[in-house]
């Protein structure tokens, strides 16, 4: 046991049973994994992920590149940041970590917060400025990443201070404290991302300041020499809060290596620990650490540790000695921390006499303090030699490590440069310093170093790497917090979803919308329900959930106007009491979407859209009425949750819309295809469309939400006797596209136009409107674009994969052409056979002739069709 | 990034989508200018560094379009 007898912070009358390896062993209220596992002499943490050399505890902080640990599902954890809990299992890493595949099960939240001072860092300089900012009744908020406030005064005879300053911080109200918080990325107007570690989960903050304090504080650095690895070497700074801090010894007979004044106070609190100083080894007096060997126990377990260093004069030659020794306390100086610095594109400048980089320009409204502004005081860093890598015997590099996370040494920095690359970008990428989990905090600056060192430049002049979120790793589960599962999206339902629950539905996504995609009865599959769903709408009568369509209400005296310019067809001719399909194109003449246009009362009209392009037309419109045709008088109200659409469909659909509404004239030429009428039954007010989707008779009957369930039970009810049957979306996908219907965005991707898609009647040549200029360019124009045509594959029962490519010979060369795509394909009760729809370059000049679509092992072959396959001259539709 | 909407003030950027270049006008006539001219308009949009005039529209608050300056170097706004 390494556990001092006193002193520290731990509270040594609660002890904490925990786990390492499988081995059990005991720590204190108040460790973290790190303290624990040097106060039960466990050297070797983790083995390192290229060459597998054991590493021990380097830190006492977030800037661990060593001591690596899975703890439960956390792959990736380290032991410097884990707080000690009774029953605690971590493992160490063995070089990568492993994603757990068990669920996630800890609990994550989201906060928003907002202030007028948030200061990051609760160490003397943040806390000084909290102070200040409380005073005037602000909000403030202070966070800190550790378990308790006070940074390197824990530990430090800061203990009274501490006390008051934290007692006066807690009496404003609108000041927040926020422990084991870390801010990991600046953004911009001073948007702060905060991740909070609590006991089994965590809390991501996002706060909007006014103003950011960054009290960061300071990263120490290590000197690089040869073998600078073992277990038992750690920055000095790390030593000193391991017997302050926590009551631990770290080791029995230490080495301090420095280059500056910091490691002063450092002798004397080892030695109070029992810890005999073997050795301070000063550049600034002519001497450096050459290299390091092993202590005798050798191998795994609790060898491969430090056994002891080889001190040199830094001029070379002269006398060597050899000094043994298990714990070697290094720095090389202090780094500001200004990654958050950084992200907010604050710019950084070296200086030379803290051989460090400062802050320089800072952006608006961000102020920097304490350590991190380059008071490096408080580190006592005092006169520092800038000094960076112990040149070896023999030009071996291969051990000197620049990024101890990453396993990269100065050898594999000197081969970037060898390559000719220059840039500390191209340096970074090519070795990975400084991509490793922890950011390279204790690597980027040497880095800079070595690079400026070998071409000669100063090291202002290389510059840092760009500093970029996040600062720390941060687990997907915080960033997704509560937002999975069913909270993953809004979901929207119809109001007859009950019912379609009650019955059975498989449903489907569409957008957000929850669909039927089909009802299957007993044990049916989805081939076989939708066949049976198929022939129910075109021998009898079926009905289907439409309410899902985007429904746009349009009003005012410049509507017509309006719709004309929106859609490629004109709408002055419509009269109230009708509605009419309507295509709609973007500025390159491409499709966009489609619907029908209803015209309701006097400068009252609306317009459906598709399911999923609801939100975007509405957007579109928006844009033309209030970019640039600001003249138009038309408001537009988004009401597609107001209405529930239930489409009832098929020869016998009349019969069951009769036994709802008996008093409305239905024969043909009363309420004929395209026109609208009011009514009621049972109390609910209804309006009737004669709209069909599927190409047979069929009534798309609406009305208010709330009456949509009682409205769909009615037809039920109404439709028993001829046996209604309820369809999904697959079943409307197959009767949609017998009849050549397309959809958008199935058949059409945005390079298509209504030519291409053989539906040049809908161009008005009378009027203006959005993609007309684009149909005459010379490429919207070409022959020999994709166009809409219809596939039978030879084979009657085999089924084309949507999206297969279609080719002209079955056996051709690779790479061979391909002449288009299939956009929909099915199998149809009606055609006793499988269909499909494709885009074909030049399709209508190729009519009757042979495509095939090279697959998996296999070519279906399939003869080119019109892309009408059933009742092409709309005598069921009209009837 | 904060974005004013003339309507609601200061928001998050997540509220609104963005509608490109406020700089390309329609032309007035669309049917008098050429094929070069006509391309130009439709698949032509500056790419600055620097001060960039834009469309946005708050469309998960009020659905306003409107027009700001933006910094594409440093996000910082200014009101057209």
């Amino acid at each position: 046991m390494s556990r001092l007898a006193s002193g520290g912070r731990i509270d040594r009358t609660r002890p904490i049973q925990f786990s390492f390896n499988g081995t059990p062993y005991r720590g204190y209220e108040g460790d973290n994994l790190a303290s624990a596992l040097l106060a039960n002499d466990v050297r070797v943490v983790a083995n390192s992920v290229t060459y597998g050399r054991p590493r021990g505890v380097f830190s006492a902080g977030v800037e661990e590149p060593n001591a690596l640990v899975q703890v439960g599902n956390d792959t990736m954890l380290r032991a410097t940041q884990v707080g000690l809990v009774d029953g605690l299992e971590a493992i160490g890493l063995n070089g990568r970590g492993r994603l757990s595949l068990e669920p996630d099960g800890h609990r994550y939240d989201k906060v928003y917060a907002h202030c007028e001072v948030l200061v990051i860092g609760g160490g003397r300089a943040g806390i000084t400025a909290a102070l200040e900012a409380g005073q005037t009744g602000d909000r403030v908020i202070l966070v800190d990443e550790q378990a308790e406030f006070g940074g390197r005064l824990l530990g430090a005879g800061w203990n009274d201070w501490l006390e008051t300053s934290l007692g006066a911080l807690r009496s404003p109200p609108d000041v927040r404290l926020l422990t084991r918080a870390t801010a990991f990325g600046h953004y911009d107007q001073n948007l702060v991302l905060i991740a909070q570690r609590l006991p089994n989960g965590g809390r991501l903050w996002q706060a909007r300041a006014k103003r950011v304090v960054l009290a960061t504080g300071a990263h120490e650095r290590p000197l690089i020499f040869a073998n600078n690895d073992r277990p038992g070497i750690m920055l000095a700074g790390a030593a000193r809060a391991y017997v302050n801090r926590y009551g631990v010894a770290p080791g029995k007979r230490a080495v301090i290596f420095t280059n500056n004044d910091s490691t002063d106070a450092l002798a004397g609190d080892l030695k109070r620990a029992g810890i005999s100083v073997e050795a301070i080894v000063d550049v600034r007096a002519g001497e450096a650490v050459l290299d390091t060997f092993p202590s005798p126990a050798g191998g795994g377990g609790q060898g491969g540790g430090l056994g002891g260093v080889t001190i040199a004069p830094l001029t070379g030659g002269g006398s060597r000695r050899e000094v043994e020794c298990d714990l070697l306390c290094v720095s090389g100086g202090f780094n500001p921390t200004l990654h958050l610095f950084s992200q907010a594109q604050g710019r950084l400048r070296y200086d030379e006499a803290l051989a460090c980089f400062v802050p320089d320009a800072a952006p608006p409204n961000v102020e920097v303090v304490g350590a991190a502004a380059g008071d490096l005081g408080g580190r006592g860093q005092g006169t520092i030699m800038p000094y960076w890598v112990v040149p070896s015997d023999g030009q071996d590099w291969s051990t000197h490590f620049v990024d101890l996370e990453r396993d990269v040494t100065v050898a594999d920095v000197r081969r970037a440069l060898s390559t000719g690359m220059r840039s500390v970008e191209h340096v970074k990428r090519f070795t990975t310093i400084g991509t490793g989990s922890d950011q390279g905090k204790t690597a980027g600056i040497n880095e800079t170093a070595i690079i400026a060192t070998q071409l000669g430049q100063p090291v202002g002049a290389v510059g840092v790497t760009t500093f970029r979120p996040p600062y720390v790793p941060v687990s997907f589960g915080l960033m997704a917090g509560r937002n999975r599962g069913d909270l993953f999206e809004p979901i929207r339902l119809t109001a007859m979803h009950p019912w379609h629950v009650a019955h059975g539905a498989v449903f489907e996504n569409v957008g957000q919308w929850k669909r039927p995609w089909y009802f299957p009865r007993h044990d049916e599959d989805i081939e076989t329900a939708v066949l049976r769903e198929c022939r129910a709408a075109r021998e009898g009568v079926a009905v289907m959930d439409a309410s899902t369509l985007g429904k746009i209400d349009i009003q005012g005296p410049d509507a017509v106007e309006f719709l004309n310019r929106m859609y490629t067809n004109a709408f002055d001719t419509l009269k109230i009491g009708s509605c009419r399909y309507g295509l709609m194109c973007k500025v390159d003449g491409m499709v966009f979407d489609d619907g029908v246009v209803m015209h309701l009362g006097p400068d009252h009209w609306l317009a459906t859209t598709t399911t999923g392009g609801a939100a975007a037309v509405l957007e579109w419109m928006e844009e033309w009425l209030q970019t640039e045709w600001t003249d138009l008088r038309v408001r537009l109200t988004s009401v597609t949750d107001h209405w529930a659409d239930v489409a009832v469909v098929g020869p016998r659909s009349r019969d069951v819309v009769r036994g709802l509404f008996p008093k409305l004239p239905l024969d043909p030429e009363s309420f004929p295809f395209m026109a609208i009428r009011e009514s009621e039954t049972a109390g609910i007010p209804v309006r009737l469309h004669r709209i069909t989707f599927s190409g047979e008779l069929a009534y798309e009957l609406w009305t208010q939400s709330w009456y949509g369930l009682a409205l769909w039970e009615a037809v039920m009810a109404a439709g028993e006797p001829f046996a209604i049957t309820p369809y999904g979306t697959e079943a409307m996908h197959v009767l949609r596209a017998e009849k050549g219907y397309i959809i958008c965005g199935q058949e059409t991707d945005g390079t298509v136009t209504p030519q291409d898609l053989g539906m040049s009647w809908i161009l008005s040549k009378k009027k203006a409107f959005i993609g007309r200029r684009s149909h005459r360019r010379r490429d919207t124009a070409r022959p020999d674009r994709k166009q809409l045509v219809g596939l039978l594959p030879v084979e009657r029962d085999q089924l084309l994969p949507e999206g297969a490519q279609l080719v002209v010979e079955p056996d051709g060369t690779i790479p061979t052409k391909m002449i288009g795509h299939v956009t929909s394909s099915y199998r149809s009760a009606t055609l006793d056979r499988t269909f499909a729809l494709a885009m074909l370059q030049s399709g209508r000049e190729r009519l009757g002739a042979m495509v095939y679509a090279p697959l998996n092992g296999h070519v279906v072959s399939a003869t080119v069709t019109e892309p009408i396959f059933y009742d092409k001259e709309n005598v069921r539709r009209d009837s | 990034m904060l974005i004013p909407c003339p309507w609601c003030g200061d928001r998050e950027d997540i509220e609104f989508k963005y509608g490109g270049s406020a700089d390309v006008a329609y032309p007035r006539d669309a049917d008098a200018v050429d094929d070069a001219t006509w391309a130009r308009f439709v698949f032509f949009r500056p790419n600055p560094k620097g001060q960039m005039t834009e469309r946005w529209v708050h469309t998960a608050g009020c659905r306003r379009w409107f027009t700001l300056v933006r910094d594409t170097v440093t996000h910082q706004i200014t009101t057209a």
